[in-house]
């Protein structure tokens, strides 16, 4: 009987284990999507007030460069950084040639790179084609119960928070940091005191543009490589920076987790539609509750 | 005065001579197909099939001794744009003659113009099944030709437990249905069921939930790029399940791009794809080839795009007129046939659907396809059991199995 009750016990803990642990992967697995889609887009958000309708665009860029690479023979960490330098390098150019004329006119830079995004997903359908195919998921998977898990996805949620972190110290522990939070607080004073702001501003949109880029080069080897793939990136993107507000790093971090878990207990009990209100729903309460955004909260004033 | 005078006198002989152009003026066939957005992955090769059944047609005289004048738009994979150019054909463009639609929602978008405009009208694509509309004429296979095969076999061959994933609108909704009653006319469970709305790209969850409910085999009948992005995930998580579907590797050819093993173990029931090695398919796919080289696949739907305009063809070479109530009769009096690419199929006089021959592909871990078992000659049989007389009498309706016609 008593060695009855330990198998029991033994099986229900093992049960509550894989129970815990699939609900964090999950919550990890939303939480990384939702952080490294939107961080692109909030940095040129938050940092130069432009809505970059554009941003999926970069996503898809970062990912066809990264796949074509890695099939030209490219280790994969150092195809998803071309990825990423490709999709940076690409915002640089559109910036000198577009959105450096539309700097504080936020409706006309919004069709802007709206134009941008609908000539570009065009432009790569006749002629890169329908789509390209993809690659394997790297790693292999491993099991825990009833469950097996992809160990590339496990892995994503931690490197989402070396983003984070990487981004931390680019912003308040670098020149270019101090240069760049300057030139957002007051651009004339910045450019008094002898910044070149025009430089500070194509820098830091190449910068949103490669880390949209980066998602894209992340998430290469998950999802379909087409020329529309761009728009799995532009929901998450927008609602989490919706969410967060325009603070880069205080917004994005506690929008992602928030809404991550909002989204996975959700699909968990209910479904993925209900997963998906569950994300507008919470937006559209945001808007009316905290219009200024979650990163709002932890502003000293 | 005098200019007036002119232009009158212009005007009368003018007139005549456009009259005697127009009994000589092409037919006119309007296509409605996705050249762009969502689902021009899998539209492109229906496009390209309904330009070659033209080019062939033509070469030979066309039909009635007149050529057949193709105008296309581009409905961008957008159901309003559907609307929009329906509309445009119709009025303005006064087409013999609709062709195309891929998404079931573009479809049903669409037919209320049809119906109220009395147009006659070609959905050359597979489906849910269930349309039973007078001027609707379907040219792809639907569940009772590819359920009735694909589920029991599967049942047979793995387990009598099935979990359903499906694109949330009404292609999914209707197909997951048709799984429902025939996995239980088979004695089998259905031990799960989802329906993923269209922007859904992560399906984390979703390869947890089936692994939970432990099926013997997956069903999945995902749509567009997004949600294709299932296989490649499901591998990743090592889900390892059989699955079978009406349309993956059909349509979208997911098994030329994913890398394998993404799609291993799928089984699927189309009417046709590339990989048939037949004589009817091989000549069809040099005539192809050499018209549009560089086609990454020639799809199911291609297949059905093409035997769309030769069924129109014999229709209207029966009816000795493109008067659409006069083509439609010459339809419903049966015996309108076409010899394609998957060899001889016909329309069926009752429900406006057509016969298919039926392959089962089977997706190797090597992503080369094999099939493991053909059904000749398989016709849209539901329809007509269930009541839809389109000959007999007029309808307008979709059905489905628990909302069949009333008798």
């Amino acid at each position: 009987m008593g060695c009855f009750n330990l198998i029991l016990l033994e099986s229900s803990g093992m049960t509550i284990v894989t129970t815990v642990y699939s609900f964090l992967y999950q919550f990890g697995d939303s939480f990384a999507y939702l952080a490294l889609s939107a961080l692109g887009l909030a940095v040129i958000f938050g940092m130069m007030g432009v809505i970059n309708l554009a941003h999926g665009e970069f996503a898809m860029c970062g990912a066809y460069v990264t796949i074509l690479t890695a099939k030209a023979g490219l280790p994969l960490p150092l195809a998803m950084m071309t990825g990423s330098l490709a999709a940076a390098g690409a915002g640089a150019i559109l910036e000198f040639l577009i959105v450096r004329h539309l700097y504080n006119r936020l409706f006309d830079s919004i069709v802007a790179t709206w134009a941008v995004s609908l000539i570009t997903q065009q432009t790569m359908l006749i002629f890169a084609g329908p789509s390209i195919e993809g690659l394997s998921t790297p790693f292999h998977s491993f099991e825990l119960g009833i469950y097996s898990f992809s160990t590339y996805r496990a892995l994503l949620p931690f490197f989402a928070i070396a983003v984070l972190a990487a981004l931390y110290l680019l912003f308040f522990r670098t020149n270019y940091g101090i240069y760049a939070r300057a030139t957002i607080q007051n651009a004339q004073m910045a450019k008094c005191l002898g910044l070149r702001t025009s430089r500070i501003y194509s820098f830091t949109f190449a910068l949103g543009a490669g880390l949209a880029g980066l998602a894209g080069a992340l998430y290469a080897p998950t999802i379909t490589a087409v020329p529309t793939m761009g728009s799995s990136f532009i929901v998450p993107a927008f609602v989490t920076v919706v969410t967060g507000g325009a603070n880069v790093l205080l917004g994005v971090l506690p929008a992602a987790g928030i809404l991550g878990l909002i989204q996975s207990s959700l699909t968990a009990v209910l479904g993925q539609l209900a997963g998906q209100i569950g994300l507008l729903l919470t937006v559209i309460l945001m808007i009316r509750l905290l219009p200024m955004g979650v990163g709002n909260l932890f502003n000293r004033r | 005065m005098k200019k007036i005078r002119r232009l009158a006198i212009g005007c009368a002989v003018i007139l005549p001579i456009s009259f005697s152009v127009m009994a000589a003026d092409p037919i006119k066939l309007g296509l409605l197909e996705d050249q762009s957005g969502n689902f021009s992955l899998a539209v492109i090769p229906k496009i390209h099939a309904t330009e070659l059944a033209i080019e062939e047609i033509n070469a030979k005289g066309g039909v009635l001794g007149r050529p057949i004048k193709l105008i296309h738009y581009d409905t961008q994979s957008d159901n309003t744009k559907f609307q929009e150019l329906a509309r445009r054909l119709i009025q303005t463009d006064k087409v013999d003659v609709i062709f195309g639609g891929f998404s079931s929602a573009s479809r049903e978008a669409i037919r209320p113009i049809m119906d109220k405009a009395k147009q006659l009208y070609f959905y050359n694509n597979q489906y849910e099944g269930g349309v039973c509309d007078s001027n609707v004429f379907v040219t792809g296979a639907v569940p009772e030709q590819q359920f009735s095969t694909l589920v029991p076999w599967l049942m047979e061959k793995y387990g009598k437990r099935v979990y359903t994933i499906a694109a949330d609108y009404n292609f999914g909704q209707i197909s997951a249905e048709w799984v429902r009653k025939i996995v239980k006319e088979n004695g089998g469970t259905m031990v799960g069921e989802e329906f993923i709305p269209l922007s859904v790209s992560q399906f984390g969850q979703t390869i947890q939930n089936i692994q939970k409910a432990k099926p013997d085999f997956v069903m999945t009948l995902l749509v567009g790029n997004l949600q294709s992005a299932f296989f490649e995930q499901q591998a990743a998580a090592n889900l390892n399940l059989p699955m079978g579907s009406s349309i993956q590797v059909g349509q979208a050819y997911e098994h030329k791009r994913f890398k394998p093993p993404a799609l291993k173990n799928m089984y699927v029931t189309p009417n046709y794809i590339e990989e048939v090695d037949s004589p009817a398919s091989n000549d069809f796919k040099k005539r192809f080839r050499a018209k549009y080289p560089d086609e990454p696949y020639i799809s199911q739907e291609a297949a059905n795009a093409y035997d769309a305009v030769y069924i129109y063809k014999a229709a209207v070479e029966k009816a000795k007129s493109t008067n659409m109530t006069a083509v439609r009769k010459a339809i419903e009096g049966g015996g309108i046939c076409t010899n394609g690419p998957q060899g001889k199929v016909c329309m069926d006089p009752k429900s406006h659907h057509m016969s298919h021959t039926i392959y089962l592909a089977h997706v190797k871990d090597d992503h080369s396809i094999e099939f493991p078992k053909v059904w000749n000659d398989i016709k849209p049989y539901w329809l007509g059991e269930a009541g839809c007389n389109l000959a007999a009498k007029a309808d307008y309706s979709q059905y489905t199995p628990t909302n069949p016609p009333k008798k």
